[in-house]
């Protein structure tokens, strides 16, 4: 947790694009590394495999495309610096009203996990509890998240590749 | 592209087991940790390590263009042609007890099947998405 702070400190005051990627990159990998530690192994994996990955992959091919520096800001915001401020207090404060970490009686656990958990071997014969919710119990939900994955690609596809190959006049998927 | 020949041969040997492991977190998602979304990205990443390595004109050779921005749709094909496979047997959306004679072996079939179709799109749009940064940077 410690490390996460100082990381975030640095990328903060780092001016450097390069370096915030790659630091951004090794948050990352100390965020899985917690939900290790949290035994939320699903969520570390993707977040090694997106956060630390694909997400440092793509924003360096970015940064191939545009300048390696962040501008200096015009002059300091002092109503930005409150309002960040503010909501960073906000937040904080709002977590005290959260039942305390780890709980067994805390509202998420009262709900449906308990049915989740004893019956999931039993009607999809997965044991996986995270898949069987992820993939059954919850379908709907996974259904809306590929649906905006699929959203997210078309949309950024049509953004970079639509306006160079209408500019070039290449036939759709020649590539290169 | 003309790289470091260890770096080369390196991620040639490496390939086939960046893939397996993908397929590996594919199959194995019911019984342990993984599942469609991460495989699709360990997927993706093979792509991309392919092209870092060995240009971009290789990658497309493996992975070509056309494939990948049609396997974007059909990942969600897939998964709503299960949903709507539930209706058709006589339940809800979404109800996977249909797909075979015994519920439960149905329910297992249908998780199968939904993640088949996360592998497909999520595969399909990271690929994309790195295809359409690599490409504009030339």
């Amino acid at each position: 947790m410690t490390l996460l702070a100082v990381l975030t400190g640095a990328i903060v005051l780092q001016r450097s694009l390069f370096a915030i990627v790659i630091l951004t990159g090794s948050y990352s990998f100390l965020m899985a590394t917690l939900l290790i530690a949290l035994d939320a192994v699903d969520v570390a994996m993707t977040e090694a495999s997106v956060g630390a990955g694909i997400s440092t992959v793509i924003l360096l091919a970015t940064l191939h495309l545009v300048r390696k520096a962040e501008m200096r800001p015009v002059r300091p915001q002092p109503l930005a610096l409150l309002v960040v401020a503010a909501t960073g207090a906000l937040l904080v404060w709002g977590t005290f009203g959260l039942p305390q970490f780890g709980t067994a009686d805390a509202p998420i656990h009262a709900h449906v996990a308990p049915r989740y958990i004893a019956d999931t071997i039993r009607e999809t014969g997965v044991p996986n509890v995270v898949t069987s919710v992820l993939a059954d119990y919850r379908g709907y939900d996974t259904l809306g998240e590929t649906t905006v994955i699929f959203t997210a690609g078309i949309g950024v596809m049509l953004l970079l590749g639509g306006l160079r190959r209408r500019a070039r006049n290449d036939p759709p998927g020649s590539g290169a | 592209m003309n790289l470091d020949l260890i770096l080369r041969i390196a991620t040639k040997l490496i390939l086939p087991f960046i893939l397996l492991f993908a397929l590996y977190v594919q199959f194995h998602g019911e019984l342990g940790p993984g599942g469609g979304f991460q495989a699709g990205v360990i997927t993706a990443a093979m792509v991309i390590l392919v092209s870092i390595t060995f240009g971009l004109r290789t990658a497309h050779r493996i992975a070509p263009r056309a494939v990948v921005e049609r396997m974007i749709p059909l990942g969600v094909l897939i998964y709503a042609g299960t949903g709507v496979a539930g209706l058709l047997g006589g339940q809800n959306y979404l109800d996977y007890s249909v797909l075979a004679h015994d519920p439960v072996h149905g329910r297992e079939l249908g998780i199968f099947l939904v993640e088949a179709g996360v592998l497909v799109t999520v595969a399909g749009t990271m690929t994309a998405l790195f295809y359409a940064f690599a490409e504009r940077g030339r």
